[in-house]
């Protein structure tokens, strides 16, 4: 590809296109990076593009809550003078979108909710303070599940939203919009956050990676707290090398988050070509049992096969507990969100009730138009198993059972390297076929809650298709593993092409 | 454990949240089936057994007790439902 140095000061290079074999949307984000730097094209023009394809296709996906077109050309200028300045990183000037759980100075952060439709953060997450200082432009915020309670991204105040390889399907939650708009091609890349599986399991569903951190990898200041003792931010995109830029970009110390991490942050980017001689990779048998599709059985099956044409051994291992990780999960999840959510009380910010009567009307009245019934279910589920005398029997039994989870899993990492099976049990399922049924749905999470109890990192990454749609496949590793996972996805990716798969409405 | 629809009523005025009278009963079912899916934990003999609050099982870290913030009362109130003179509105609590 010949190179047409571009003056950012110059009228619009009429070249910049023609010269162009790829598509700019169809680039990775390491792609479009090394566009930037060659001056092939400006962020300005990338940012625009992108912003193009946003008003295009958001109607049909609902991928968006906002889109912020102003600040995002604002942001992508100053990336470009930045630039010329001889400052620029990596992700300077690409443009990602953030979910709508991290807060936005200035723009609405909704959480899916109506509690929330109308309030304007007044400060930044730390995780957008640090993608800002990267560089990184802010396109808009994602739609999500409301409070990112939900496998599906159908509780959401705003609307379900579409999954691109299939409209009529899910595209997983509750990051479901970050997930969409990255498949979409709408951003090269997307944060995300993960409770139960809220960044892996829609990757799964729309056939992109995303990584879930070790928890205090990430900083949860500004990102709305669900169950605090599991929530993690973590990045999502096309490919595990971008999702080692955003996640370098996104880790380290955050010293207004007190389960921060006080570790330094490697180069994610430096392990990614490692050889995988040798690596041993435990399959649990309990992640290959009733419940789990044949054929997306077969499918990650098929993707081991191809790990041992890459020099890795494959063993099956025993998670015994694993099946513990669903109930004990509904316990502790939902006693922290009554916790974390009972600051929404229609005074300081949020939905407030019209005319109350007295304060108990204003509270309850406020929380009872503003929450839907999702997050109600789960208030609810955490408000009782935490009441005068089932402490012990719930909470407590929940806590005893994570440990033998988290025990589990130590066991495990003695014998093997890495732990994979599959991000899901099924594909993406039809919309609406399970929101009235909540166990049904939070079965889709069977294989990734475990992770979060623990707190390990998890990464999902696409291996192939059934009935048209992707399937993940995920790996778990140990603490602060975060490297070898995505060095494990990097090799994988080097050798298939599943993750440069477009829907075809989208290409 | 299963829940009737007076148990939930109850759980609702703890949790401050209004349910209209119509979403009771599927509440309960709800309720009910989710406390079923979490009585699977009884199966797990949990005797002796430390429970994890904190995943690395960190202890909370402390900072020193200084002010660090700065007062950003205007902003923060900017986007309050009510307020007046500098202080949030609520419905009138003591007659």
């Amino acid at each position: 590809m010949s190179l047409v140095p571009l003056s950012l000061t110059a009228e619009k290079n009429p070249w910049s296109t023609s010269l162009d074999s790829i598509a700019m949307h169809e680039k990775t984000i390491a792609q479009l990076s090394a566009g930037l730097a060659a001056g092939e094209f400006s962020s300005e023009e990338l940012t625009d593009a992108f912003l193009e394809r946003v008003r295009r296709y958001n109607p049909q996906l609902n991928a968006f809550i906002t889109l912020t077109a102003e600040t995002a050309l604002a942001q992508a200028r100053a990336a470009d003078e930045r630039r010329q300045r001889g400052e620029a990183g990596p992700l300077t000037g690409i443009p990602i979108a953030h979910k709508d759980i991290f807060c936005t100075e200035g723009v609405r952060t909704s959480c899916g909710s109506r509690m929330l439709d109308r309030f304007i953060s007044p400060y930044n997450a730390t995780v957008v303070d640090k993608l800002n200082a990267a560089g990184a432009v802010m396109l808009g915020k994602t739609n999500m599940d409301e409070f990112a309670m939900g496998s599906s991204s159908e509780t959401s105040f705003y609307g379900p939203v579409c999954n691109p390889w299939d409209l009529d399907t899910v595209p997983g939650g509750s990051s479901g919009g970050s997930a969409a708009a990255v498949a979409a091609r709408l951003a090269p890349g997307a944060t995300g956050t993960d409770t139960g599986g809220s960044i892996r399991q829609p990757a799964a569903m729309c056939g992109i990676t995303g990584l879930k951190p070790t928890y205090g990898r990430v900083s949860r200041w500004g990102m709305i707290a669900y169950a605090s003792s599991l929530d993690q931010g973590g990045p999502m995109a096309r490919t595990a090398e971008d999702c080692a830029l955003l996640l370098g970009a996104m880790a380290g110390f955050d010293p207004r988050d007190s389960t921060s991490v006080d570790r330094p942050v490697p180069d994610y980017t430096a392990q990614l070509d490692r050889p995988l001689n040798g690596l041993k990779i435990g399959l649990p048998k309990e992640y290959f049992g009733e419940g789990l599709d044949g054929a997306v059985a077969q499918t990650v099956e098929t993707a081991m096969a191809e790990y041992r044409k890459l020099g890795a051994e494959t063993v099956e291992i025993s998670l015994p507990n694993s099946q513990l990780a669903i109930p004990a999960y509904y316990v502790i999840a939902p006693a922290e969100c009554s916790s974390n959510l009972a600051r929404f009380d229609g005074v300081r910010y949020g939905h407030r009730c019209e005319n109350p009567k007295d304060l108990l009307d204003l509270y309850t009245r406020s929380r009872g138009e503003g929450f839907g019934p999702e997050v109600t279910r789960r208030i609810l589920v955490g408000t009782f198993a935490l009441s005068a005398g089932y402490y012990d029997a719930y909470y407590l039994k929940a806590q005893q059972i994570r440990r033998l989870i988290s025990d589990d899993f130590q066991r495990a990492f003695e014998q093997v390297d890495v732990i994979a099976g599959p991000t899901s049990p099924t594909v993406a399922f039809r919309l609406g076929e399970k929101v009235d049924d909540p166990i049904t749905m939070y079965l889709s999470d069977i294989y990734t809650i475990a992770v979060n109890l623990a707190g390990l990192p998890g990464l999902s990454l696409p291996v192939g298709f059934v009935s048209e749609l992707p399937v993940g496949l995920q790996f778990i590793a140990n603490y602060f593993a975060e490297d070898r996972l995505l060095n494990v996805a990097h090799r994988y990716q080097q050798v298939t092409d599943w993750h440069l798969r477009t829907p075809l409405a989208f290409a | 454990m299963s829940l009737g629809p007076a148990e939930v009523a109850k759980i609702a005025y703890l949790a401050r949240l209004a349910i209209r009278d119509e979403d009771v009963p599927a509440y309960a079912r709800n309720l009910s089936a989710i406390l079923e899916l979490v009585a699977q934990m009884n199966a797990a003999d949990t005797t002796g057994v430390t429970p994890m609050a904190h995943p690395l099982d960190m202890a909370q870290r402390l900072r020193p007790d200084t002010v660090s913030e700065p007062d950003q009362r205007a902003a923060f109130q900017a986007i309050a439902p009510r307020v007046e003179a500098g202080l949030y509105l609520v419905p009138k609590v003591i007659e």
